[in-house]
């Protein structure tokens, strides 16, 4: 065989191995539910961002709450706005909120992490203990101390998810980090002279990925439930954006005499959370190597507890 | 146990002390200028400087926090700035409904998780032990706002068995109508919580299952079940009071959005009031008792798990 053929078998070699997963992730009924899910609603929020069947805000008093039909799939609310537009519209401020707050848990959970796994040993321990204290602040208090002094927006619940988030994720890559640092295949690369910072690119943080990926997964989903509450509470979206939560407080005025209004909004939160739980769950089984071997009951043993948000 | 105690109550009060350090921070040097906040936009500087000087916000800042920590210390959370009333006072008036609600849920998430989680461990070959996982998994997606409207749609509007909302006027006078005023707001956490329980309950027994304790048991000639009872069930029991801090928490959180869902003159809808009203000692009094609280709760959970475990009793 030439060179070329060779060198070309290995590079595909190692493409299978770096998209592995997303086959495996595909074949588990959790991975796949979650994709799809995930899927689905960011292409609503990306439709949503040029086309809704009405615009979402358009008062429409003639037509206050059509029932579901032809013209209104969802039927309407109390000033005629078309549910299933404001819905669609809704979606895009979830998105926007879950990838904003999964950016700024990403950064902070990365230098916490790094901070607490690869500093002197002073340093590195009060960063443990600072977790360790950080993580009993739950993501609605401090979404709520932000709103007190800056007001509720938007951008209030990106950075308070974040933060909240962010120490979460650091708990949980801290020790993956130190475990990898004094593995076989840093020290190789130690040994064959690459920076700590080239051996941090190539070998340490793609071993911790899996696991931080996973953790994300599972705080986007912390991010929609709080968007959703705080937006309820009034400290999240401003009346005049489109949200889920919003929209739940909006139709609960109405709630004795239009009871089923409600269902709709709180399906789109909960499958969109739900599949982000179930996507965070299949990334850990389609990534973890001890998670794959294991069988039955030892791996159903292993489930993630989800926190309370809103 | 007494050196591992004395680890913890310093790390509590290293928790204290960061809690209060970072909600301080927050409130107090983020705004910028709270004065002007609290003034309003049209105000002149001579009325933020009042304001100023009645807060104490014109000395240093060390001296500032200092003085609040001293009165925290001495139980004093500080005055609202709206009203002029005790926050330490208020709190203790509407914990007389939040406590009630928090422990009611929390029964309630014990009663529906326990059960069920030892349940779908033992039957996860099964149709009823996979639908509970499942369910169990579906339910704890659900926020809980919604979940309480749901709740409000079958039980008050269609059923008319239980208020929609309120809580009545004159508290605890008449137990049955308070209690009753309750039990809508506490079904929906506890089941949300329930769920999430349930979840952990079922991964504890699916390991104790494995245990080599309890097959050595069965292999005994215990049943399975009985295996699983005597042998397998304390660990169990052990590791939900781990989560308990947690769960506990998450009650805490819960109480904020469902009391505002039901109207009840609880402390998270305090909490809720004044932070719309930019009531900023209140909150910062509201949220140490608060943080406070569920840092104590953890501290006792972890004291109380290291006395019932006796595997770490020996390591001590």
């Amino acid at each position: 065989m030439s060179r070329a053929a060779l060198r070309r078998q290995r590079r595909a070699r190692l493409r299978a191995r770096r998209w592995g997963w997303l086959g495996r992730l595909w074949a588990l009924g959790t991975g796949r539910f979650g994709l799809l899910v995930v899927a689905a609603v960011t292409l609503t929020a990306l439709v949503a961002a040029v086309w809704t069947p009405f615009d979402p805000q358009q008062v429409d008093l003639a037509a206050r709450w059509s029932a579901p039909g032809l013209d209104h799939p969802l039927g309407t609310d109390g000033s005629g706005r078309d549910i299933l537009s404001l819905l669609m519209a809704g979606a895009r401020t979830t998105i926007l909120v879950a990838v904003g707050a999964g950016l700024i848990a990403t950064a902070l959970g990365l230098v916490l992490a790094a901070l607490g796994a690869l500093t002197t040993r002073v340093v590195r321990e009060s960063v443990a203990v600072l977790i360790d204290i950080l993580i009993a602040f739950p993501v609605l208090l401090i979404a709520m101390m932000i709103s007190a002094v800056w007001g509720g927006s938007l951008a209030v619940v990106v950075w308070s998810v974040g933060i909240g988030f962010g120490v979460n994720i650091a708990r949980v890559t801290r020790p993956e980090l130190r475990r990898v640092l004094h593995s076989d295949v840093v020290l190789a690369g130690k040994a064959a002279g690459l920076t700590p910072v080239q051996n941090l690119a190539r070998h340490l943080l793609p071993h911790v990925a899996p696991v931080f990926i996973v953790q994300l997964s599972w705080g986007m989903a912390v991010a929609v439930l709080a968007e959703a509450g705080l937006s309820y509470l009034g400290f999240g979206a401003p009346v005049t954006d489109p949200s889920w939560g919003l929209l739940l407080a909006e139709l609960q005025q109405y709630l004795t005499v239009y009871p089923l209004s409600v269902l709709w909004p709180g399906l789109a939160i909960t499958v969109t959370v739900l599949g982000l739980n179930l996507l965070g769950d299949g990334l850990r089984e389609a990534t973890d190597p001890t998670l794959r071997t294991a069988r039955g009951a030892a791996r159903a043993a292993r489930t993630h507890m989800p926190e309370v948000v809103a | 146990m007494i050196r591992y105690a004395l680890t913890r109550t310093a790390l509590l009060l290293l928790g204290l002390f960061v809690a209060s350090a970072v909600i301080f921070l927050t409130l107090r040097v983020l705004p910028g200028d709270v004065a002007q906040l609290i003034a309003g936009t049209g105000s002149t500087p001579e009325q933020q400087e009042a304001i100023r000087a009645r807060l104490g916000l014109d000395r240093p800042l060390p001296l500032q926090y200092l003085e609040w920590l001293g009165g925290l210390l001495r139980g004093d959370l500080g005055t609202s700035l709206l009203t002029g009333t005790g926050v330490g006072e208020e709190l203790v008036r509407r914990a007389a409904v939040t406590v009630p609600l928090g422990i009611l849920s929390l029964l309630i998430a014990l009663a529906v998780s326990l059960p069920l989680g030892v349940v779908s461990a033992v039957r996860r070959a099964r149709a009823d032990g996979v639908a509970l996982s499942v369910g169990a998994q579906a339910l704890a997606a659900v926020p809980v706002v919604w979940a309480g409207m749901m709740l409000v749609v079958v039980f008050a509007v269609w059923l008319g068995w239980l208020p929609a909302q309120g809580f009545p006027r004159e508290g605890w006078a008449d137990p049955g109508a308070a209690l009753r005023a309750l039990i809508l707001p506490a079904l929906t956490i506890g089941l949300i919580e329930g769920a999430m329980l349930l979840r952990f309950v079922r991964s504890a027994t699916l390991s104790a299952l494995g245990q080599d304790h309890v097959r050595a048991a069965a292999a005994r000639g215990l049943t399975r079940t009985a295996a699983l009872v005597r042998h397998g069930l304390p660990v169990v029991g052990l590791s939900v009071v781990t989560v308990l801090g947690l769960q506990i928490a998450g009650i805490i959180v819960g109480a904020v959005v469902i009391e505002q869902l039901f109207t009840l003159p609880g402390i998270g809808r305090m909490l809720v009031a004044d932070v719309a009203a930019r009531d900023l000692p209140k909150v910062q009094g509201a949220l140490v008792a608060l943080t406070g609280f569920v840092l104590l709760v953890g501290f006792v959970v972890d004291l109380t798990h290291r006395a019932l475990d006796p595997r770490q009793r020996e390591t001590a």
